[in-house]
């Protein structure tokens, strides 16, 4: 459902998309089944002169059984939707690709504006060649990422809708978590929780690139990286 | 039984005739103190509908000034969609459902003459209407409302230089404090009345489910409300005492608020869910003439939910920073839940089976309640799954869920319960035209509002932002077609709640006269005469049987009241 909306720009955005699916098939089917009984039952049994309402009390086995089986199988497509949810889950949320292959970008989040500290020529955080931006986030296609995030004041939430990623940032702690670009293009960075008046006023956006342009890139703001350090 | 004589003999030193003042403003009656709750509960609805209309307009038309409000900036925004959360959950849903359906039907419906401590309950509504006056002073303070979201998650409700709001954040937060005090008296009085009042004859599974619900949602309150009592103070302390319960650079941690906020925030869906499917329960069975499918059943799922409404609160927080490890649990417990509640709604369903259905006022608000609620529970499945909530969570797609869940609820179960009673209220007969004519003007622009939300949240948009121009792939045109669309339908919605009003009036003064029971029902409300006076029933009933005796194959008939001996 989501992919019809909104491209999918990571390894695991068709993962989630598939469980998101996976759900609307069935609640779908659910929810269908039951609207159409509801609605079935209002027209078939609409008032007629003379005509009694049965007295149906629920209790008799062959009665109830028309409860409790749905309420079974409904457990049975819960535990489909737990696996699905869960393998989505652990993904994205517990499993972190290996470095070196894959390089660091701490993200710091304050209101209203991210800093985005990106590893200069050397593929390396906290050495001369860093690259920070305001706003802009520049990385690799098909490069898996590990972010750092913090936040200087309130919560934020990092959030890439094309990846289907979201993460508060907290102040006091900082959250590793990652992602890994599938498709080039330019695409909103959105704050996902409320971090008060400008928070309408936070919008980041994500440069991925080949990886010609971003050697390119790098190469052009190493120099102004370097210089701002050395003054 | 032996408890019933706590109150249920007529004392005329509490119930001979008094002035305005002593009859309508500081009375003790539960029926009085109903009204109460049920105007200034519709008060606010009209104060909290405005904020939606304020601030929908600024999303369908950015920057332009909306008639009736101006400019909306962000931090009016903000401030906006903040108290319209507050506004409707704590001073709209909880007031009608549970206070002034509570108070209405508690005694009538057990057969007494009021509740057990009717004082306690006078001071309830008191202090409730004290705390909504609060609230609305916070809008006329300097730095104004506040303005950091429903769940005032810390340290941006706790700093005043991150909020801009340093008063409206403290004054809101004694608003909360004050209304919880309110609901915690109330509630004392509804389980204790229920359980120990109840009419000569009455054992607990003849009580109305209705009753039954308001009891199981006065428990879930009263349990779950504590930590974030708890919390709050630790909150007001942070914002002006200097301590840091929620702030890293005094020690403290923010995600401890959202644990004390969702222990008591998930519950409280079911807190006002169950007075407003009771509400559907009862009408359901009066206009299919009906026994109640399973009324046990319907029992258990109640108390079932109840339960597991208390292990879920941590899947708002998947994403929040808590150990990712956790999310495993509550999901499983989220789903859980969808068991009894799609149990409950199987039963209603299964109720219709069989029936001689009248599709008047009542029944088409209660029937749509099931209609709409149903879409509310499947698409709670997507945001209970820990992997698919990464997406959704903070989206419209979670604003268009809950609005699916909490209109049927406070919207749609108020009608169901006010067009359903208020024969009983007022005496008078409500113009069934009107009725119908309100209803589909109400049920049918609400899904063109929602729906459109769904669709925005599945592209992506998230919330509480006051305009999406600043986000290029927010701002596409069939995404502001559709902001629009959601809007008009707001507007034409609203318009439709002129017919609830007229109709209100016309029935008041021009009204057909309703008699003792004019929809033929079993329950024992309608054994009093309409409108009650002080003190209720002219004899107290006795009770024969359970509530749902509907075309009971011994009796000509199709009805059964609970008093009729048989």
């Amino acid at each position: 459902m989501i992919e019809y909306f909104l491209e999918q720009g990571s390894t695991y955005a068709a993962s989630l998309d598939g469980v998101v699916n996976l759900i609307g098939v069935l609640v779908g089917f659910w929810f269908m089944a039951s609207l159409g009984a509801f609605l079935f039952l209002i027209f078939r049994f609409r008032k007629k002169p003379n005509q009694k309402a049965q007295y149906v009390t629920g209790y008799e086995k062959h009665e109830a059984r028309w409860v409790h089986w749905p309420h079974h199988l409904i457990l049975v497509c819960d535990i489909f939707i737990v696996i699905g949810a869960v393998q989505v889950w652990v993904d994205i949320k517990q499993t972190l690709p290996e470095e070196p292959e894959a390089e660091r970008v701490r993200i710091i989040s304050q209101q209203w504006a991210w800093t985005f500290v990106h590893a200069g020529p050397d593929g390396k955080l906290d050495t001369a060649d860093d690259i920070p931006m305001i706003d802009e986030l520049h990385v690799e296609v098909n490069k898996p990422y590990i972010y750092e995030l913090s936040s200087l004041d309130v919560l934020h939430d990092f959030s890439v809708p094309i990846f289907r990623l979201k993460q508060d940032s907290i102040p006091g702690r900082v959250i590793t978590g990652w992602f890994e670009p599938t498709i080039t293009g330019e695409y909103d960075i959105q704050c996902a929780e409320i971090c008060g008046i400008g928070h309408g006023l936070m919008p980041g956006r994500i440069y991925i690139e080949s990886s010609q342009k971003h050697a390119a890139w790098q190469a052009q703001q190493a120099p102004i990286a370097l210089a701002a350090t050395a003054q | 039984m032996a408890t019933a004589e706590v109150a249920t003999h007529h004392d005329d030193t509490r119930h001979h005739d008094e002035g305005f003042v002593k009859k309508y403003l500081w009375s003790t009656d539960h029926k009085i103190i109903c009204f109460q709750y049920m105007i200034t509960g519709i008060a606010m609805a009209l104060i909290g509908g405005f904020f939606a209309y304020a601030f929908r307009m600024q999303l369908a038309f950015p920057g332009m000034e909306v008639p009736l409000w101006g400019v909306v900036t962000p931090g009016d925004y903000n401030a906006l969609v903040t108290n319209h959360g507050t506004i409707m959950i704590f001073w709209v849903a909880m007031p009608v459902l549970i206070a002034a359906f509570g108070n209405y039907l508690i005694p009538l419906m057990i057969g007494c003459d009021d509740m057990v401590f009717p004082k306690i309950n006078r001071l309830s509504y008191q202090i409730f209407l004290l705390s909504a006056l609060v609230l609305i002073s916070s809008f006329f303070v300097e730095g104004g409302a506040f303005a950091g979201a429903w769940t005032a998650y810390p340290p941006l409700s706790s700093t005043a230089e991150y909020s801009l709001t340093p008063l409206g954040s403290s004054i809101w937060l004694i608003a909360v404090a004050l209304e919880f005090i309110a609901f915690l008296l109330g509630g004392i009085n509804f389980i204790t009345t229920a359980m120990n009042s109840r009419a000569p004859g009455m054992k607990l599974y003849d009580v109305p489910v209705i009753v039954w619900f308001i009891v199981i949602a006065s428990l879930l309150f009263m349990a779950s409300v504590g930590p974030l009592v708890a919390g709050a103070i630790m909150l007001l302390f942070d914002q002006n005492l200097g301590t840091g319960f929620f702030d890293p650079t005094r020690g403290g941690d923010p995600v401890l608020w959202q644990h004390l906020f969702w222990f008591f925030g998930h519950p409280e869906v079911y807190v006002v869910l169950l007075p407003a499917i009771g509400i559907s329960a009862e009408i359901i069975t009066v206009f299919a003439r009906k026994k109640l499918f399973a009324y046990r059943t319907v029992l258990n799922t109640a108390i079932a939910t109840g339960v597991l409404s208390f292990t879920v609160w941590a899947h708002h927080q998947f994403v929040s920073g808590i150990d990712p490890r956790m999310a495993h649990v509550f999901t499983i417990s989220t789903l859980l839940i969808s068991v009894p509640i799609a149990e409950m709604v199987f039963v209603y369903i299964a109720t219709l089976y069989g029936g001689s259905i009248t599709l008047n006022t009542p029944m088409l608000w209660a029937l749509a309640f099931i209609g709409e609620f149903l879409i509310g529970g499947v698409t709670g499945i997507f945001l209970g799954a820990s992997g698919s909530d990464i997406y959704f969570h903070d989206t419209y797609f979670v604003l268009a869920h809950f609005h699916y869940t909490f209109f049927p609820i406070a919207i749609i179960g108020t009608f169901a319960g006010i067009t359903y009673w208020w024969p009983k209220m007022t005496g008078k007969m409500m113009n069934d035209t009107l009725g119908k004519i309100h209803f589909w003007g109400t049920i049918i622009p609400f899904n063109f509002i929602f729906i459109p939300l769904f669709v925005l949240g599945l592209a992506g948009q998230h919330r509480r932002i006051y305009n999406y121009e600043n986000f290029p792939d927010l701002a596409l045109d069939w995404m502001f077609d559709l902001r629009i669309m959601a809007t008009v339908a707001l507007l034409v919605m609203i318009a439709f709640q002129v017919v609830f009003f007229v109709n209100v009036f016309v029935s008041l003064r021009n009204g057909k006269k309703a008699g003792n029971n004019p929809w033929k029902a079993n329950t024992l409300e309608w054994v009093a005469p309409s409108p009650p006076g002080h003190g209720n029933f002219e004899e107290l009933p006795t009770v024969y049987r359970g509530p749902y005796e509907y075309s009971h194959p011994d009796r000509e008939e199709d009805y059964w009241p609970q008093n009729e001996p048989a």
